[in-house]
């Protein structure tokens, strides 16, 4: 791990109707969880175009987290499924680019799914205390 | 699609401490003097209560005094107070839609309790956040859409019933859609009710009439939700009538057979050779390949079981000139249009023969107290005598084991408690002892919860009767071979040590399931379930009848389990809910739609399959191809606009310049 005072920035994108709902009963529930992730709010994980994820990475991200419903359980039927296919060609384009493809991830957590949303965050957490800062980061600006 | 001017941008921060849920953790102080620092902020204020009346006073007031062209308030969530601060922005004069939220408890201080720092840190990120958005947020105006005056609701148990006769009663026409062959559902099952230990056939067949008599009510039994289209207002369903085999008097008229149609005389049963168990009775008892439930079925029509039918022939030739079988018949689609929907799917018993150690299915004499249910009705298989299933007997010695598969954490069964064991068991202890003499009823029990009206009462009473309770999870039953006895194996922990009971007969409370079909209901209609299974309410709290799906509300076990009375007043409040959108006449859509950039738009079309509704066609203007959004069948998912390679599709009020100006707050401004 590179430097001391480095703090993790991450970003979410998350679906009102399920990981919006997920991440909210996980504060009713009080499950404490690292406080390193901003969570950004959309419809759908459908919406998610890709080119604000390449964004969020040329801003100096260090990591990504997508998470909708579970499939079958999409608010607008399949937008998951979309958001999940596109997510798979991007993680391949970020190989190519020299990123590790494990700072992009997509999760599926319904809206009763409090505690799984506490774990989902304390994993992305340390994935990406483990592959250090985003060698990105310093082109960003 | 208004050009959006960020640089005229005057943004105003509204902070709530929401007691000390929030500012418990994090510093309000710090956060307010920080948001003074970001770009577009002319005002930040903070206060014990943003939601309260002089919280909203506050945002109104600012947006008049500092002329503000959007809103950020910092505090919960906006799933539960977005529609609150709409409101208060709108009291200010302002679009409603110029307002962002951000998240700071349900999503910082309640997750970080114990890191006052960090916590702050987040927060001000969040604030940054939104006031980006905000600055760059339009007027939008929601469109309002017509409502259809008619309704629907899916399952005819006494929910369903209860809210069909209550929407049919407020001047609705309501289709009442129920899978079996009649509607009645689990309660029609039931001896007596508790506390009152009303009969309970007795005050649900009136109701059952009451439905079938309704002008405003169409009874659609033996039918199936195949499809659903559409959105509140207007809702396509397409249903699947099922072959019943059987015409009733009105299809008969209408196929010109005069005075024909089944009257549901039973000749038709008498001459079928085919015998088959009947799943009312759970299989304790025959039925014809031709049948009714019970005598008391609504509507009185016989079903031909399709897959028992040998095709004989024999009941068309006893119906004679009534001419109501007719074995030919096949599956009919029909698609009706509703403005609202109420489901009442009801529930399953748990198949606790899982949990094996209590021996229910390789044991003769363990039921589960349905089957307890049908034994002790006086219009059961046997006539309301309990008897022992391995050799008739009358049981002297009857063990009821609560908690069978609920509260269970092992994984087999189910962790949730299924609230109307206790008090079942309670009244099946009492039934025995009315019925026969010298019997002694032991209840196992973990908690005996009796919460309801008189239902302590009810508790105390049975005590006196004379029921033994042992407070114990059983271990395990073993039988005994010879004598078909059962040894009830339990720790007695009020006493502190081990139990041995043989019984002649033991009644396992099983726990109950969401139905089978909720789970492909549930997703025809969009609504999600919580982690058991059963549907989840818009808000546990606020809206336990709602569900996320707008139009789409909740009544009965389908959303957690509850006794009668419970079910009842749900289904009243679902129906009353359901009711409101119809009697307006018009509601409104959240104006998330799609629009088209047509400057941009290149025609390619590769947006129109990613739609799910259709929402989308290609048209000619102006000698180009360009994409057209029908806005009346746009949900506003945005997977269009996540989707067009060259950026024309504007999403309204998560448009993609919006998002990014997220992004960018977020890792580029603030404090790196």
């Amino acid at each position: 791990m590179a430097d001391e005072n480095w703090n993790p920035k991450i970003i979410a994108i998350i679906c009102n109707w399920c990981s919006y709902a997920g991440a909210d009963l996980a504060g009713g529930a009080r499950i404490q969880y690292p406080p390193d992730i901003r969570a950004i709010r959309v419809m759908c994980t459908g919406r998610i175009d890709p080119l604000f994820i390449l964004k969020a990475f040329q801003d100096g991200a260090d990591g990504v987290l997508v998470s909708g419903c579970h499939f079958g359980d999409c608010h607008y039927l399949e937008g998951n499924f979309k958001a999940a296919k596109r997510m798979f060609l991007l993680k391949s384009v970020l190989k190519n680019i020299g990123l590790d493809d494990k700072r992009l991830r997509m999760t599926f957590v319904s809206a009763s799914e409090g505690a799984k949303w506490g774990s989902v965050m304390t994993d992305v957490v340390k994935t990406i205390n483990e592959l250090g800062p985003s060698p990105l980061k310093e082109f960003a600006k | 699609m208004a050009e959006v001017k960020n640089k005229e941008a005057r943004i105003g921060v509204f902070l709530c401490h929401c007691g000390t849920n929030i500012a418990g953790t994090i510093d309000i102080e710090a956060v307010k003097e920080y948001a003074k620092t970001i770009p577009n902020v002319v005002v930040a204020d903070n206060y014990a209560y943003m939601c309260s009346t002089p919280g909203q006073n506050k945002i109104a007031d600012a947006i008049k005094e500092q002329n503000l062209t959007g809103v950020v308030v910092a505090a919960c969530t906006p799933r539960l107070h977005e529609p609150t601060f709409r409101n208060a922005t709108k009291a200010g004069g302002l679009n409603p839609f110029r307002f962002e939220m951000a998240n700071i408890r349900d999503q910082n201080s309640w997750v970080h309790m114990h890191q006052p720092e960090e916590a702050t840190s987040k927060a001000k990120d969040a604030v940054r956040i939104a006031v980006a958005k905000a600055s760059l947020l339009e007027d939008l105006v929601p469109k309002s859409v017509p409502v259809e005056k008619t309704a629907m609701v899916v399952g005819g148990g006494v929910g369903g019933m209860q809210a069909a006769l209550d929407l049919a009663n407020a001047g609705i026409k309501t289709y009442l859609v129920e899978k079996n062959p009649t509607i009645g559902g689990r309660m029609s099952q039931l001896d007596k009710t508790f506390p009152t230990l009303d009969c309970s056939q007795c005050i649900l067949t009136p109701k059952m009439v009451d439905v079938y008599r309704n002008e405003n009510i169409e009874l659609l039994t033996y039918t199936e939700v195949e499809a659903v289209e559409g959105y509140i207002g207007n809702f396509d369903v397409t249903l699947r009538k099922k072959a019943r085999g059987v015409i009733t008097p009105a299809e008969a008229e209408a196929r010109g057979i005069v005075g024909g149609g089944c009257t549901g005389c039973g000749d038709c049963a008498t001459v079928c050779p085919v015998i088959k168990p009947n799943p009312f009775e759970l299989g304790m008892a025959p039925r014809k390949a031709i049948y009714i439930y019970h005598p008391q079925v609504s509507p009185l029509i016989y079903t031909v079981d399709f897959d028992a039918c040998v095709k004989c022939g024999l009941c068309v030739e006893s119906c004679g000139e009534k001419k109501a079988v007719d074995l030919d018949m096949k599956d009919e689609l029909m698609t009706v249009k509703v403005g609202t929907v109420v489901l009442a799917l009801g529930y399953d018993i748990f198949p606790i023969e899982k949990k094996f150690e209590w021996g229910y299915k390789n044991y003769d004499n363990v039921i589960t107290s349905l089957e307890f249910e049908r034994l002790i009705c006086a219009s059961g298989p046997t006539g309301g005598h309990l008897v022992r299933p391995s050799d008739g007997a009358t049981p002297k010695r009857v063990a009821f084991v609560l908690c069978a598969g609920s509260r269970d954490n092992t994984g087999v069964g189910k962790p949730y408690c299924s609230r109307f064991c206790c008090m079942y068991s309670l009244k099946h202890a009492h039934q025995i002892i009315e019925k026969i003499p010298g019997v002694v009823p032991y209840i196992f029990y973990m908690d005996i919860r009796s919460f309801g009206k008189m239902y302590e009462e009810f508790y105390y009473r049975i005590q006196d009767e004379g029921a033994k309770f042992i407070r114990g999870r059983v271990a395990n039953i073993l039988e005994d071979p010879k004598t078909k006895n059962l040894h009830v194996n339990a720790e007695d922990t009020l006493l502190g040590r081990p139990v041995d009971m043989e019984v002649d007969l033991v009644v396992l409370a099983a726990a109950i399931q969401p139905a089978a079909e909720t789970e492909k209901t549930r997703r025809l209609f969009g609504v999600s379930c919580s982690q058991d299974g059963w549907l989840l309410e818009a808000h546990p709290k606020l809206n336990p009848c709602g569900t996320t799906t707008a139009g789409v509300y909740l009544a009965g076990v389908c959303q957690g389990p509850k006794d009668i009375p419970d079910t009842v007043a749900q289904a009243e409040g679902a129906a009353s809910a359901a009711s409101i959108p119809i009697h307006r006449g018009e509601v409104e859509l959240e104006p998330y739609f799609a629009q088209c950039m047509e400057d941009k738009c290149a025609g390619c079309g590769m947006c129109v399959p990613q739609c799910p509704y259709s929402a989308l066609a290609l048209v000619e203007k102006d000698g180009r191809t360009v994409m057209q959004v029908t806005e009346a069948k746009c949900k506003g998912c945005g997977t269009c606009g996540g989707f067009c390679p060259g950026g024309a599709i504007w999403m309204q009020h998560f448009a993609t310049p919006q998002i990014i100006a997220q992004i960018d707050a977020f890792l580029l401004g603030g404090e790196q």
